[in-house]
């Protein structure tokens, strides 16, 4: 057995409450467009497209929402969390 | 499927409600980390200042296509320039062209004067439609709620005004996206409003 290759333990990174809350923009805003599509289930015209005009298959409000929600956490809040970590460690 | 060139206007409603959202949120992560955080990176420093810009130059169309009174045309082409003109100054300080602060008051310029541009083409009462309750909403939100962007121009590094402002970006969306070409409103539709649907 080789113990040199033994896996290193990850430290567990602990955020900040603006880091944690920055983070959870995008989440909260998908959940909202969510809870709208299941309270209004006949704005997603995906669900029932028979007899629908072009404009309302392509307008599908809370699927916006939760469009929104994905791409703001996915390329918005991780350089906003990095950026805040990176400053918050050189303050420290 | 039947294709029409001309979107209903309350679609048109939904996609200036996603650019306000996403807007809002740009801000809502800037109040959080603040501005020296948001603005380590030179295209997040532009990206609502750009979407606010592009919105503003798209309501020019709207303003073409779905207006359908003088009223309506004026409100349309308030709203436009107003946003392209606080878009352009935000734009410009986030360049570092423009290094006037003063620059930041186009913000609650842009508020109040599209509030009013909401209330006063709105020529119905707020329980006439959801239309008229729509419009009366949101100029109200936009007039009260430019308080926060005028503060912020003179303490930038506030969180409580950046957060205020950014939910009364946040709560303008939603407004927009309540919006119905015909519904009731609160249990109230006026006869003449026309025929509900969806």
């Amino acid at each position: 057995m080789n113990t040199q290759l033994a896996t290193e333990a990850r430290p567990r990174i602990r955020r900040s409450a603006r880091a944690t809350a920055v983070l959870s923009l995008g989440p909260l805003t998908a959940i909202a467009g969510l809870v709208w599509a299941i309270v209004q289930p006949h704005r997603i015209t995906l669900l029932d497209p028979t007899d629908q005009g072009f404009w309302w298959l392509v307008s599908q409000p809370p699927l916006y929402v939760m469009l929104v929600g994905v791409l703001f956490h996915a390329l918005v809040a991780p350089g906003v969390v990095a950026d805040l970590e990176e400053a918050e460690e050189r303050d420290s | 499927m039947t294709l029409a060139l001309i979107p209903p206007s309350e679609h048109v409603h939904w996609w200036f409600a996603t650019g306000i959202l996403i807007v809002g949120l740009c801000l809502v992560a800037e109040a959080i980390v603040g501005p020296e955080v948001w603005g380590r990176r030179p295209w997040r420093r532009y990206l609502w200042p750009g979407a606010l810009f592009l919105m503003g130059l798209l309501m020019w169309p709207v303003m073409v296509f779905f207006t359908n009174s003088t009223l309506h045309v004026i409100a349309h082409g308030v709203w436009a320039q107003v946003g392209m003109l606080a878009g352009a100054a935000h734009l410009g300080l986030a360049r570092g062209k423009l290094v006037n602060p003063a620059w930041r008051l186009t913000m609650p310029l842009a508020f109040v004067v599209s509030g009013t541009a909401f209330l006063i083409h709105e020529q119905n009462g707020a329980l006439y439609s959801r239309s008229a309750f729509v419009h009366h909403a949101a100029g109200w939100l936009l007039i009260v709620g430019a308080v926060f962007p005028l503060l912020l121009a003179y303490r930038p590094r506030s969180t409580a005004f950046g957060l205020g402002y950014a939910f009364t970006v946040i709560a303008l969306a939603v407004v927009i996206y309540t919006t119905r070409d015909v519904a009731s409103i609160f249990g109230h539709l006026s006869p003449e409003a026309g025929v509900p649907h969806r």
